[in-house]
């Protein structure tokens, strides 16, 4: 039985800050950074949005890019790290957003940068399962970086909602299979009631990011017996130009099938939303009969990667909602001030 | 912090969320924030529930640099009166540029955070306008 993608829907705030204004602030070298990180600006929220509005930005142009009745959503599970609640689901308010309630279950995830995939594999399950029709599975953050600390520089806000179903007329790409990679890594947290996340330095990279990424990637090659060079296309998280880059190398995929889905230089790390709008930004460029590889990862740590086939579905529904590409379009530049005013971190007594 | 009881906000909370009002299927008024009696057709009216477009346009607009508590952290910012095209009018925030807001701008709707109840309380979300042509201003 086929199961994938009706629809998706990005949205990414329109504010920018460049490296250089974080730099200058904190007296860092930007143009090492730059070259570093593989970033030249992150997303900035605006003083009234929250992983909530843009997981409801995300959702409604997913639903009008496939003009759907969200009454056939059958769940709604919203993966962030920023939740705007500790208690109280995101996800209520988005299904009633989106016209989804109230015959349907919802929660919300959370499982660092990679929640939003592990919600379309629930999705995947409970539609394959005959439980619900269809399943919308979203990644959004407005994600948190402590001012000074590196992740300051690619902590950025945008979101994504893929919606999940198995009716073979109605997919603009098959998922063919997925395939995950945990362990418990602890290479990034944020305890209760903290405001910023805390990670483990370079400990992030090759026993969280590498490990996890490459093993559920070729998990996932030897599962269906396939290689890097069957695919047009691959798509790993990025927390930053350089891990997606390195894995890419790693696992044998060319600089050519990455590039459509590295918004990252551009958009920065929006954590939850992070591979997913990779994905979004491929499917808004790829032809019919493409192949897709993708692999999340989220600190913790576990990896998810997916195998994905474009149908010819794809060109009737592209244009119905923004792509990933006029999101990030003609930003408008703000300051240090004026983001950290954005993000909230100026207190008014 | 936002004077409003939490039952109250989520009784009107899908019309926030979503532009629902009512229309009289009579007269053909539409109504937003919803009424449940046609002031026209009265007890010969029909009430039913409507879903707004969204799309609108700017009547009048203040600039607010001296905000009420809890909206200090937004000034500069703009509030105005926006007409939907099926008729109704209210008043809402609209996300834009004090220099770039022009009466008679076409505007589309957006869900954003309305307020919150402090640190402690609810956080209201709801319906506000960008302008239509494009999302910057």
């Amino acid at each position: 039985m086929s199961v994938g993608i009706v629809s998706y829907g990005a949205y990414v705030p329109k504010y920018r800050i460049k490296v250089e204004d974080i730099a200058r602030v904190w007296g860092d070298d930007a143009e090492i950074l730059k070259a570093g990180l593989m970033v030249n600006e992150k997303a900035v929220p605006d003083v009234d949005e929250d992983a909530a509005t843009i997981a409801v930005e995300a959702a409604r142009a997913a639903v009008n890019r496939s003009g759907i009745d969200a009454q056939r959503i059958g769940a709604v599970y919203t993966g962030s790290e920023s939740h705007p609640y500790a208690v109280k689901p995101t996800s209520t308010i988005v299904a009633e957003a989106t016209g989804a309630t109230p015959v349907m279950t919802a929660a919300d995830f959370e499982f660092a940068c990679k929640a939003g995939t592990a919600a379309v594999q629930a999705c995947m399950g409970l539609v394959n399962s005959g439980m619900i029709d269809l399943g919308m599975a979203i990644g959004a953050d407005v994600a948190q970086g402590a001012p000074g600390d590196a992740l300051e520089y690619t902590a950025a806000a945008g979101g994504v909602a893929y919606i999940i179903g198995n009716k073979e007329s109605e997919l603009v790409a098959v998922i063919e299979d997925t395939y995950s990679f945990t362990t418990d890594t602890p290479d990034f947290w944020r305890r209760e009631g903290m405001p910023y996340p805390e990670h483990g330095g370079r400990f992030t990279g090759e026993p969280g990011y590498f490990k996890h990424v490459t093993n559920a990637a070729k998990g996932l090659l030897n599962k269906l017996d396939a290689k890097p060079e069957d695919y047009d296309y691959a798509v790993f998280h990025q927390p930053n130009g350089k891990f997606p880059s390195r894995a890419a190398k790693m696992l044998g995929f060319s600089k050519e099938q990455i590039a459509p889905g590295l918004v990252v230089t551009r958009l920065g790390n929006t954590y939850s939303g992070s591979c997913m709008m990779g994905i979004a930004a491929t499917l808004d460029q790829a032809k019919p009969g493409d192949r897709i590889f993708a692999t999340a990862f989220g600190s913790g740590a576990g990896g998810d990667a997916f195998s994905i086939t474009v149908t010819d579905k794809i060109d009737e529904m592209r244009d119905n909602a923004p792509k990933v590409e006029e999101l990030l379009a003609d930003p408008i530049y703000v300051d240090y001030a004026t983001y950290a005013k954005h993000k909230g971190k100026i207190k008014i007594a | 912090m936002i004077i409003m009881s939490v039952p109250r906000f989520w009784r009107k909370q899908i019309a926030r969320y979503n532009l629902v009002g009512t229309q009289c299927k009579k007269c053909g008024e539409k109504f937003y924030p919803p009424r449940n009696m046609c002031p026209k057709c009265r007890r010969d009216g029909e009430i039913e529930e409507y879903k707004f477009s969204g799309k609108g346009e700017v009547v009048t607009y203040t600039v607010i640099h001296t905000a009420a508590e809890g909206f200090e952290g937004q000034t500069p910012y703009v509030l105005g009166i926006i007409k939907l095209e099926e008729g109704p009018s209210l008043t809402s925030q609209i996300i834009c540029d004090a220099e770039n807001v022009k009466i008679g701008m076409k505007v589309k709707p957006v869900f954003r955070k309305l307020g919150q109840d402090g640190e402690r309380g609810m956080i209201y979300y709801g319906t506000k306008f960008v302008p239509e042509s494009t999302d910057k201003c």
